[in-house]
C-alpha cells in the first residue's frame, strides 16, 4: 500500500520545518535588548503568578470527548459493512445507540 | 522509477500547497479589503501579487523570541508539529482516480487521526509560553477544536453509511443515487459549520482573536514561529475544505455526477 510515501513525506515535511527554522535562526539580526524576553502583559508588568490554575472544566470537555470519539471509532466499521449486512446490522447498532443514549 | 514519480510527486504536492497557503494570506486580505471598501495589498508587485513573498522574507529575517522561563523545545516544537501535521494529512486527498501519493485504505481514519493530533500543537504552544494569554487561549482553542472533531467524524460515518469504504478513492467513485445526494445535504451544511470551528476560523475564531485575548495562544511567538503556525493553519483550512470535497461534492468528479443509476 501506499504507507511508505506517508513515512517519507513525514521526514520531508519534518526537514523542511527544521530547515526553515536554521534558515531563520542563520540570517536573523538578535538584538541586544535583554526585555524582549518578558512574557506580554500589553506593555505592563505580569501581575501575579503565570501559571494560573487549571480550570476543572476543560478536563471535562476532554473527557466527555474521549468517550465520544471512542463512540464514532466504533461506529465507523459499522458504517463500513453496513451495506452488506441489512436489517440485523441496523437493529444492533440501535441497541449500542440506546445504551450509549442511556449514559448521557 | 515509481521511487522517482513518488519523489517528484511529493515535490510539486509540498510546493503547490505551500505556494496555495502563501497565496490564500494574500487573498484573504485582498479580500476583506474589499468588503471593507478599500483595497488590500497594492504595492509590492503589480497589485500587491508579490506580498506573501514579502511577507515570507519578512518573517525569516526576524529574530525569534523565546521567553524567559518558557520551556524551550517545547516551545520550538509545537509550531513545527502543527505545520508537519497539517502538511503530511495532504498524501490521501485524491487528485484523480488512483492518482493519490497513498491509496490506503484507511483515508478517512487517517486524516481524523491527524486533525486529532492538531490538538496536542495548539496546547503545547499555550502551555509552554509563560503566559496567562497563551495558556487560556490554548485551552481555550483546544476544547474548541476537540468538541467540534466529534461532530465531523459523526458526519464522516454518514458518508461511510452512502460509500461503504474508508479508501478516499473509494467514496468519490461511489454510487450514489440522487436521494442519497439530497439527504446528505444537510450534512453538508454541519460538516461546512464543524471545519470552520475546527480550523478556528469566523464566526469560531474567539480563542484567536486580536481583540479579545491578544492573539491567543500565538501571543508569544514571533518570526520563522509564528509563519509555521500561520502557514500550518491555512494549510489545514485548505485541506479540510479539500475533504469536503472529496466527502460531499465528488472529488475530481463535477458535483453530483458520481452516480450509475439516475
Amino acid at each position: 500500500m501506499g504507507y511508505e510515501a506517508i513515512l517519507v513525506f513525514f521526514i520531508a515535511g519534518v526537514f523542511l520545518v527544521v530547515f526553515a527554522n536554521f534558515l531563520s535562526n542563520l540570517i536573523s539580526h538578535k538584538s541586544d535588548n535583554k526585555s524582549k524576553q518578558d512574557p506580554y502583559e500589553c506593555g505592563v508588568e505580569t501581575i501575579g503568578p503565570t501559571w494560573v490554575q487549571f480550570k476543572v472544566g476543560y478536563y471535562l470537555f476532554a473527557v466527555l470527548f474521549l468517550l465520544f470519539d471512542i463512540e464514532v471509532a466504533f461506529l465507523v466499521p459499522w458504517a463500513v459493512v453496513f451495506k452488506e449486512m441489512g436489517t440485523v446490522a441496523l437493529i444492533e447498532i440501535l441497541v449500542f445507540l440506546f445504551i450509549l443514549g442511556l449514559g448521557l | 522509477m515509481t521511487t522517482v514519480f513518488m519523489l517528484l510527486h511529493m515535490a510539486i504536492l509540498i510546493g503547490v500547497v505551500v505556494g496555495a497557503v502563501a497565496y490564500y494570506t494574500y487573498a484573504e486580505r485582498k479580500v476583506l479589503g474589499a468588503m471593507q471598501r478599500r483595497q488590500g495589498p497594492m504595492t509590492v508587485g503589480p497589485f500587491g501579487l508579490l506580498q506573501p513573498l514579502a511577507d515570507g522574507i519578512k518573517l525569516i529575517s526576524k529574530e525569534t523570541i523565546i521567553p524567559a522561563q518558557a520551556n524551550g523545545p517545547v516551545f520550538v516544537l509545537a509550531p513545527m508539529l502543527t505545520f508537519t501535521l497539517a502538511l503530511i494529512a495532504w498524501v490521501v486527498i485524491p487528485v484523480n482516480a488512483k492518482l493519490v501519493l497513498a491509496d490506503i485504505n484507511v483515508g478517512i481514519l487517517y486524516l481524523l487521526a491527524v486533525s486529532s493530533m492538531g490538538v496536542y500543537g495548539v496546547v503545547m504552544a499555550g502551555w509552554a509560553s509563560n503566559s496567562k494569554y497563551a495558556f487560556l487561549g490554548g485551552l481555550r482553542s483546544a476544547s474548541q477544536m476537540v468538541s467540534y472533531e466529534v461532530s465531523m467524524g459523526l458526519v464522516i460515518v454518514c458518508v461511510l453509511l452512502c460509500a461503504g469504504s474508508l479508501n478516499l478513492s473509494e467514496i468519490v467513485l461511489a454510487d450514489r443515487p440522487f436521494l442519497m445526494q439530497v439527504l446528505l445535504f444537510p450534512m453538508f451544511i454541519v460538516f461546512l459549520i464543524s471545519i470552520l470551528a475546527e480550523t478556528n476560523r469566523a464566526p469560531f475564531d474567539l480563542p484567536e482573536g486580536e481583540s479579545e485575548l491578544s492573539g491567543g495562544f500565538m501571543v508569544e511567538y514571533s518570526s520563522m514561529t509564528y509563519a509555521l503556525f500561520f502557514l500550518g493553519e491555512y494549510a489545514n483550512m485548505i485541506l479540510m475544505s479539500g475533504m469536503t470535497t472529496v466527502l460531499f461534492l465528488g472529488g475530481w468528479l463535477p458535483p453530483f455526477c458520481n452516480r450509475v443509476s439516475p
